[in-house]
């Protein structure tokens, strides 16, 4: 599996609801993710790519699309 | 360390319901419980004053001790929505309350305020005396203000707790307690002044579903505890949602987090203490049993207290 898809199978996951094919649409938004599915999606991704969010990057903006949570990771994994 | 000898509490007797607030708000009242759990809140009356519910719940809390005013050596006062920038109401309610003279200190601190009182007085209780600890808030006159904001002014009810922290005797007695701070997010939860709360509840809730259960835990830690053997867990009554996601990051049933949102909203930092009023009226401390308190909010400050019954 790619990133992306493995990204895309936590949201999927968490959510238990559709994600939006564009990587660019905002999860919350779209109705994806609500404030209180957010922080379940991060403790999901740190499991899967077996990394540590720090607080101090818990800004939901990092974890607003598919393209920024890769992004995020592509950096931090 | 000192010891919780009693609490107390003031609600206003105006109830304002989801079906009345979500006519003002444009929403309807099944969304406002659902997304908080609140099926109603505390307003006090215009002419109330901060300083007048906190008179309220002192008097409650120094009657059910059945402690004088003559005997109290310290008053601290939190309060997140006091009228005035100075002073703040802590002088001001000791003197109602006839403790004049005393040392009386504000914290303008909302949501936390109460837990970090309680935590002073824990060291403080041994040089002053027995300490009041009183936290008022009238959350009613940030939330009406202009543009009115739905998601904020659901949560937000009025009312006053308060506990007396005892140097030598009470019920339970203070174990220890963590409290911190960050201030890093001062902007994402604030109430300028004539503005209207603002609250950035995405990062809130992400911050707090990792910082409250953190701190509990380094807390119950160092007294070598367990979650699964602390009796109640009375924590600051922000939203229902997030005091059941609490309970499942320290996998305990949501049932041993005291919870009384429902029928009070969240009233900042007023909230744990007027919890901790009913619930010890309804069931109280059982010898060696631990309690745990904990807050969370702007600042951000968030902390827990550990009190072990006597």
């Amino acid at each position: 599996m790619t990133t992306h898809e493995r990204i895309l199978a936590v949201v999927q996951t968490v959510a238990q609801k559709p994600v939006p094919a564009d990587p660019e649409e905002s999860l919350f938004e779209s109705g994806v993710l609500d404030s209180f599915a957010l922080p379940d999606m991060v403790s999901a991704l740190e499991k899967e790519f077996g990394v540590k969010v720090p607080d101090s990057d818990l800004n939901p903006r990092k974890f607003d699309s598919l393209s920024r949570i890769e992004s995020y990771l592509g950096a931090h994994a | 360390m000192a010891f919780l000898r009693a609490f107390g509490s003031y609600l206003p007797s105006h109830v304002v319901c989801n079906a009345e607030l979500s006519e003002r708000l444009g929403c309807e009242p099944d969304w406002i419980l659902s997304m908080s759990g609140i099926a109603e809140r505390r307003y006090a009356e215009d002419s109330e004053t901060v300083s007048e519910l906190a008179v309220r719940a002192g008097a409650d809390c120094l009657a059910r001790a059945g402690t004088t005013p003559g005997e109290i050596g310290l008053l601290i006062l939190s309060s997140g929505s006091a009228e005035r920038q100075f002073p703040g109401p802590a002088a001001e309610t000791a003197s109602k309350l006839g403790l004049a003279g005393i040392p009386a200190i504000d914290l303008p601190m909302a949501s936390a305020g109460s837990l970090f009182g309680l935590a002073m007085a824990s060291r403080l209780a041994a040089t002053h005396g027995p300490v009041l600890v009183i936290a008022a808030e009238k959350m009613s006159s940030a939330i009406a203000r202009e543009p009115l904001d739905k998601n904020t002014a659901i949560l937000f009810g009025d009312g006053a707790g308060a506990c007396l922290v005892h140097p030598n005797e009470g019920p339970a007695q203070i174990v220890d307690s963590c409290l911190h701070s960050d201030g890093a997010f001062a902007r994402n939860l604030r109430l300028e002044f004539n503005e209207p709360v603002y609250m950035d509840g995405r990062t809130v809730i992400l911050q707090v579903s990792r910082k409250l259960p953190a701190v509990i835990r380094e807390l119950l830690d160092r007294g070598k505890q367990t979650a699964s053997a602390v009796d109640t867990f009375l924590l600051h009554q922000a939203n229902q949602n997030l005091i059941v996601r609490i309970a499942q990051a320290l996998e305990v049933a949501p049932e041993r987090f005291y919870s009384n949102i429902a029928r009070y909203g969240n009233t900042s930092s007023a909230s744990m203490l007027i919890a901790a009023a009913e619930w010890s009226a309804q069931s109280g401390f059982t010898a060696s049993q631990p309690v745990v308190f904990a807050a969370f909010g702007a600042g951000f400050h968030w902390g827990a207290l550990l009190a072990v019954g006597s």
